[in-house]
């Protein structure tokens, strides 16, 4: 269960990562970034975690292991962290507020729509979570001469 | 003084062209004005400010006589190779290993170089990526092949289209239809199995991750124009692909 789950959200990962140009040494990296917060994710889900909860923290990871990355290969973060995402993004609920919608079932379309609009939120809740750490960090270990950004 | 002033319109030069490649790849705006500021210094240019939207770039430059330039963008597309190559030169600049001119070379030959992979590669991926979502959302093997049908027409149909029609949100819609079609198609006949998965896997490749992500970065960022017009891009193409999917499933 758990193999199946790593071998396709590293492929799925890093094909994501061809498809947005990224550069060819990077593909491995966007790989490892997507599959640790999807591994995460779908593990925190296991425990009975509430599903935003459980996106807040995959997304935390995803953005603190491309940030690993970053500093690493001297690559704009991003690189690495929009693939990692694409995962955690609520495809299935907006599809499924979709096709309540087209079936006339307003209620529970706009409940979906709701919730997808929350777990959106809580992806950009982790990245910020993730991005403001970085930075203090960063004060921490470099109060007088503020590192580059990467 | 007129090689001063020659001087300073080489540098807004090529600020321009690092900050419109980096832009039409989608980079944060943040980190697009921070490089065109940065590339700026190192050529020992101080006082510069840029402004940038998603759709333009306002740079100007105080000394030694205070000129402004403005670019349009109107195209953008997802490009993380040609981000990480204008991040490279413009450490190199910082660095002092390029002069204004060589760095002007360097950044034309990117914006050239258009793309990595080939566009049946391209397709080949966000199929394989649509077969793995499947599996990741808790799909059966069986519907390992449909979704990477789906996901590859319905990636290809958006990208060629794309190119005939430059609208953005007619493209992702028809992406979007063809992804409906070929899903209600193969399960009629017989050949996928359960609809819902197999849509919502084959859709991935189309959704907008890096403009949603990066509305985001550069909201918190205190850019509140680029985020808020950046989330009303992902919203259109969300609405986009939203509206195909509903317009085939009203059909079914």
């Amino acid at each position: 269960m758990y193999i199946q789950q790593i071998v396709t959200s590293f492929v799925a990962s890093a094909a994501f990562g061809m498809i947005f140009n990224a550069p060819r040494k990077a593909l491995l990296q966007c790989g490892f970034a997507g599959m640790v917060g999807w591994i995460l994710y779908i593990w925190l889900q296991e425990m009975q975690v509430v599903r935003i909860t459980a996106t807040v923290v995959a997304a935390f990871i995803v953005t603190m292991v491309s940030h690993i990355f970053a500093k690493k290969y001297r690559t704009p973060i991003i690189v690495f962290s929009v693939s990692g995402i694409i995962p955690l993004v609520p495809g299935g609920l907006a599809y499924d507020a979709m096709r309540k919608a087209v079936q006339n079932q307003y209620d529970q379309a706009v409940q979906l729509g709701a919730e997808a609009f929350m777990i959106s939120g809580a992806i950009a809740l982790g990245l910020l979570l993730a991005e403001v750490t970085n930075q203090i960090t960063r004060k921490i270990a470099r109060p007088r001469k503020p590192e580059k950004e990467q | 003084m007129e090689n001063l002033l020659q001087r300073e319109h080489e540098i807004i030069k090529v600020c321009l062209l690092a900050g419109q490649i980096m832009l039409q790849s989608g980079a944060e705006t943040y980190r697009v004005e921070d490089t065109m500021v940065r590339i700026a210094a190192s050529f020992g240019a101080l006082h510069t400010h840029s402004y940038m939207t998603p759709t333009g770039i306002i740079f100007s430059m105080e000394d030694p006589q205070p000129i402004t330039r403005l670019i349009r963008i109107s195209d953008r597309t997802t490009n993380l190779y040609k981000i990480e190559q204008v991040n490279m030169v413009s450490r190199s600049i910082s660095t002092g290993k390029l002069s204004i001119a060589e760095a002007k070379a360097a950044l034309e030959e990117i914006e050239k170089h258009d793309t990595i992979y080939p566009l049946w590669l391209k397709v080949m991926m966000a199929a394989i990526a649509s077969g793995c979502f499947l599996i990741m959302f808790k799909g059966i093997w069986a519907d390992f092949i449909p979704a990477m049908i789906a996901g590859g027409v319905g990636f290809y149909s958006s990208v060629f289209l794309h190119r005939v029609v430059p609208v953005k949100f007619f493209s992702e819609f028809t992406g979007a239809l063809m992804i409906g079609l070929c899903s209600i198609l193969m399960v009629i006949y017989g050949f996928g199995g359960n609809l819902d998965i197999i849509i919502i896997s084959s859709v991935m490749p189309l959704v907008p991750g890096l403009l949603i992500t990066n509305a985001i970065r550069d909201l918190m960022a205190g850019h509140l124009v680029s985020g808020l017009s950046k989330g009303a891009e992902a919203f259109i193409t969300s609405f986009a692909i939203g509206a195909g999917i509903a317009f085939m499933l009203s059909f079914y």
